[in-house]
């Protein structure tokens, strides 16, 4: 069961895109892409990542607090980048940060490293072991503590429960 | 779609068209490569949009997929320039 | 909702505007890169709901369209930013500090 569980997770992922893709109006479209999965599936040996997911009922709930999070993170910041665009003086204070993460699992370092992109205002330029590289729109501090608390930290609290 | 429905969508298309504008400039303009490569991004961004407000105008399902296919393959073009600029292509 | 959805998709176009007009005034490709291929993120999700919301039967392929944009976006502006780093392109003057450079100065080959 161990070893079926990212086959099993995928399985479902691809089987809701193909459904929205192709409709259900027709018995042999399900038919041929649930075929064709199993299939792909059998080959695919190599995709682990989906493994390290826990899918306890704190895990899920921590999802949702997560894009709850994200979302107001999303909406926030590119408000406060189209104030800096807008503005004439164009008040930015660019530079490149580092910081450190605690995330192990690649997967869960994906999706931060991701999340910290699709942030305006910041953006990962490099990832090297535990420490990211982040061009930032408006550095305030020197203090690599105080930028990661500032950056990675609300992210985080809800990966780490996520990934392990 | 009732008129002032269509047109708010209709306005909507011309900011699009500004923003294309803008980007176009840019993609003159731009001193590097990548500068060009960051304007075609929003241009076809903005070129996504437009389709689906095309599609949602113009009643057709149907444009959703064009958008959708666009969207992979802009993807896909960013990937590679960023891989050439690398120098591993 | 149709009147709903219209005006959604109209604040994501104007979103996507002020993304591309600070494409247009910042003044290195890093910036550049936070407005212009970021802050279209939200305008594009914007945009696309509206349109799904003002049409509720395409909602499924709206959705599809968002996640492809969330999943594709980040990806693509992290290869590009990586890439200018490498390829030599210097941050702006008005930037602060740089600590990629102060660490691995070796691998920006200046020519």
């Amino acid at each position: 069961m161990r070893k079926l569980k990212p086959g099993i997770i995928l399985f479902i992922i691809l089987f809701v895109l193909w459904i929205i893709l192709a409709g259900t109006d027709r018995d042999e479209l399900i038919i041929a892409g649930v075929s064709s999965l199993v299939i792909s599936l059998l080959f695919a040996s190599k995709a682990k990542a989906l493994g390290n997911i826990h899918l306890s009922p704190k895990a899920i709930c921590c999802a949702f607090m997560y894009l709850f999070v994200f979302l107001r993170e999303l909406v926030k910041s590119t408000i406060d980048v189209a104030g800096r665009v807008l503005s004439p003086r164009l008040p930015i204070n660019p530079g490149i940060v580092k910081v450190h993460t605690r995330l192990k699992s690649p997967l869960g370092r994906l999706i931060l490293a991701n999340s910290i992109t699709l942030t305006p205002g910041t953006m990962t330029v490099e990832t090297q072991g535990e420490y990211f590289y982040i061009h930032w729109i408006d550095i305030q501090t020197d203090d690599i503590e105080t930028t990661t608390k500032a950056i990675v930290s609300i992210f985080e609290e809800y990966l780490e429960v996520i990934f392990g | 779609m009732d008129s002032i429905t269509a047109i708010i969508f209709n306005t909507a298309f011309y900011v699009l068209m500004a923003a294309m504008a803008l980007a176009f400039v840019r993609f003159i303009k731009g001193p590097t490569s990548a500068d060009r490569v960051v304007a075609f991004d929003i241009m076809t961004i903005a070129g996504i949009s437009v389709i689906v407000f095309i599609s949602v105008i113009a009643q057709r399902v149907i444009y959703l997929d064009v958008a959708m296919v666009y969207a992979l393959l802009s993807f896909l073009g960013v990937i590679a320039v960023a891989r050439y600029l690398e120098g591993g292509l | 909702m149709q009147l709903i959805g219209a005006v959604i998709s109209l604040l994501g176009a104007i979103i996507i505007f002020i993304g591309a007009l600070g494409a247009f005034r910042m003044p290195d490709v890093y910036n550049r890169m936070q407005t212009g291929t970021k802050a279209t993120t939200l305008g594009s999700m914007l945009a696309f709901l509206g349109v799904g919301i003002a049409v509720p039967g395409w909602i499924g392929k709206i959705v599809l369209l968002v996640l492809f944009i969330i999943i594709t976006n980040p990806i693509s502006s992290h290869a590009l930013a990586r890439a200018a780093h490498y390829s030599g392109i210097k941050l702006t003057e008005k930037s602060v500090r740089d600590n990629l450079e102060e660490d691995y100065p070796d691998e920006v080959d200046n020519d």
